[in-house]
């Protein structure tokens, strides 16, 4: 082993010009296993940083009962799944109809963005059922958590005011079926997480399975 | 190969730009040959020259899964011991993290022991590398420091006995003991307090210390070239080109053959790592397992492995000497037990290094030391009992005569003659 060593500096002279091609090809093999090995070993590190088992825990699906949520009001206190706000609002006739109809100011009134909800909300309600609306309370701009707004009244950001979220961080508007106004910092509807009905007064948040 | 030469040609040239470049402001190419492709190691090195690289290894990988521990771990009293469970239960690969933490503990004290006998062996400590050694010696101090702190952060019942055992050897101290060992704990008794300063301690201030102190190991080596296994310098024999005839470049023959080494190591690391991981109870200990508790000893408390050399001396001091008592001696015992390897370069006066060319006394005590240290490093796990203890005694003389004793030994045996060029 150290005399081969010693003999292939010190007779170098003797054994004729460096075969380059040979060492190349063995520098890149040995690189490249090293290159497998390296990502191997880093698996572990980068994956603990996932969510663990105690946060994915945390993180499951909660139930909301509403029974005694009104017509026009937004439940409070406002519940939290996965440590974000949820708004749950009951809608009345009367404000489904503007939902319905009042859509030139808004951005992606017709839900196009497919990210920001599941298929069963994509309708003019932003709701599997049309007067309980459940969204993310949480501004797409920059993740601030925007204000209720509910009454149709000029505000100090809105003269013709309709009803729905303000922001206050940066000013961004949503409408009442968290529909992102166009023209404000956001550029996307509100979320609406996955959520189902386990009965007619309790909501399932984090899971949609067997919903329509 | 040769049809890619001219695209081959425009990127090396590019590389050697920036490498100018960067040699115009950062010496580069200077530091990169005086510790690498123009550091000239002798050509000899054995088996035994491995495990130098193989520290270093261990001390990446320590503070790599320890920075890792650390994002999960919490220091508190209530949350320290669910804060491991939590790691080896919750957390993502928290199991395989935890587990090269505290294996790594275990084979980097290996590792070490095998680089200190191989400097005992051949003579590493002497002239002109007594400061290198000194500078190793610091980093062995500051290891059994290190792993002590880190022993305790687990929180279980035998961290938290362990770690009252030894603050109390502080009380072992005249007159000013009893303070001191409160002031360390900053307590009554080992709590919280004394968990969140040795965590503060085990998670920046020794590894930094370590990290300073091994890079000082390095630069002195560098420095006074390394020896060999027939402890002779090669740097009395150079050829016309001023390089040691009997040295090759550490790059590329030894980071190919340490590389090679590393592999093999690590495959053996890892076979522990995933098979057994507490090691029979001696890398990771029983009573452990379940949390501190401060009104309940384990029935039977032994530090880690790694220790128990050293603490099996603690406890072979029985007997009260000159109006001091025997705690006091153990205390004395222990602490020299570590710290007079330091002097060995002094004490070491056979005109030959290595043990190639020492005479059969030196051989002999070197075997004694060895055994010595393998039998006090079993006593100090089990039990104490009359027997152990009078073995330990015998140990503990055994351990010290191979110091005291070396200027007479060293002096009064034959030698050989040393060779004038390295052998194979």
């Amino acid at each position: 082993m150290t005399s081969a060593e010693g003999s292939a500096d010190h007779a170098s002279h003797d054994a004729g010009p460096v075969d380059k091609e040979r060492r190349y090809f063995l520098i890149g093999a040995t690189s490249a296993v090293a290159a497998v090995g390296v990502a191997g070993a880093a698996v572990p590190f980068l994956a603990s940083w996932a969510p663990s088992a105690r946060a994915r825990a945390l993180g499951a699906p909660i139930k909301i009962d509403i029974s005694r949520l009104e017509a026009g009001q937004m439940l409070g206190p406002i519940p939290a799944w996965r440590g974000k706000p949820v708004f749950v609002l009951s809608r009345s006739a009367e404000v489904l109809e503007r939902l319905n109809t009042q859509t030139e100011k808004l951005e992606d009134p017709h839900s196009k963005r497919l990210t920001q909800q599941p298929e069963s909300a994509r309708n003019a309600w932003r709701s599997t059922k049309p007067e309980v609306g459940v969204y993310l309370g949480l501004c797409t701009h920059l993740g601030c958590s925007p204000k209720y707004y509910p009454v149709v009244e000029a505000t100090d950001f809105d003269a013709e005011w309709a009803g729905g979220f303000f922001c206050p961080c940066h000013g961004s508007k949503f409408d009442l079926a968290g529909r992102v106004y166009a023209g404000v910092p956001a550029p996307a509807n509100l979320e609406v997480p996955p959520y189902r009905y386990e009965s007619e007064t309790v909501l399932v948040i984090g899971d949609d399975e067997g919903a329509a | 190969m040769q049809k890619d030469m001219p695209a081959q040609n425009k990127s090396v040239r590019m590389w050697f730009d920036f490498v100018e470049w960067l040699d115009v402001r950062f010496p580069a190419t200077e530091t990169f040959e005086y510790h690498m492709s123009k550091y000239y190691a002798p050509k000899n090195f054995n088996f035994w020259y491995y495990f130098g690289v193989l520290g270093i290894v261990m001390l990446i990988l320590q503070i790599v899964t320890g920075v890792w521990l650390t994002m999960n771990y919490v220091p508190s009293g209530a949350g320290a011991f669910a804060s491991v469970e939590y790691i080896m239960r919750d957390v993502e690969y928290g199991w395989l993290l935890r587990y090269l933490h505290s294996t790594g503990a275990s084979f980097f004290f290996i590792v070490v022991y095998l680089h200190m006998f191989r400097g005992l062996m051949y003579g590493s400590y002497r002239k002109p590398r007594e400061l290198l050694w000194l500078i190793g010696m610091a980093i062995f101090a500051a290891l059994i420091v290190e792993g002590f702190f880190g022993y305790l952060l687990p929180w279980g019942n035998m961290s938290y006995w362990g770690a009252q055992v030894i603050v109390s050897l502080v009380g072992a101290i005249p007159f000013v003991g009893p303070d001191l060992m409160e002031w360390v704990r900053g307590d009554f008794l080992m709590s919280e307090i004394t968990l969140n300063r040795f965590f503060a301690l085990h998670v920046i201030a020794l590894p930094l210390v370590l990290v300073i102190l091994v890079f000082v190991h390095l630069v002195a080596l560098h420095h006074v070239g390394s020896n060999n296994p027939d402890g002779i310098e090669i740097k009395k024999n150079k050829g016309p080109n001023g390089i040691p005839v009997d040295g090759i470049a550490f790059h590329p023959y030894y980071t190919v053959h340490d590389i090679h080494a590393t592999v093999i190591f690590l495959f053996l690391f890892c076979v522990v790592v995933f098979y057994f991981p507490e090691g029979g109870g001696y890398f990771l200990e029983k009573p452990n397992f379940e949390m501190a508790d401060p009104l309940k000893t384990p029935e039977h408390i032994a530090p880690v492995w790694y220790y128990t050399p050293f603490y099996a001396m603690l406890r072979a001091a029985t007997y009260p000497l000159f109006g001091m008592d025997a705690k006091f001696w153990g205390f004395v015992v222990m602490a020299g037990a570590i710290v007079l390897p330091a002097v060995l370069p002094w004490l070491d006066r056979s005109p030959v290094k290595s043990i190639r060319y020492k005479g059969a006394l030196s051989k002999v005590m070197l075997g004694l030391f060895v055994i010595s240290f393998v039998v006090l490093g079993y006593l100090g796990t089990i039990a104490p009992s009359d027997g152990a203890t009078a073995l330990a005694q015998v140990g503990t003389i055994v351990y010290f005569a191979y110091f005291v004793l070396m200027p007479w030994y060293t002096r009064a045996e034959k030698t050989k003659p040393e060779p004038d060029r390295v052998t194979p």
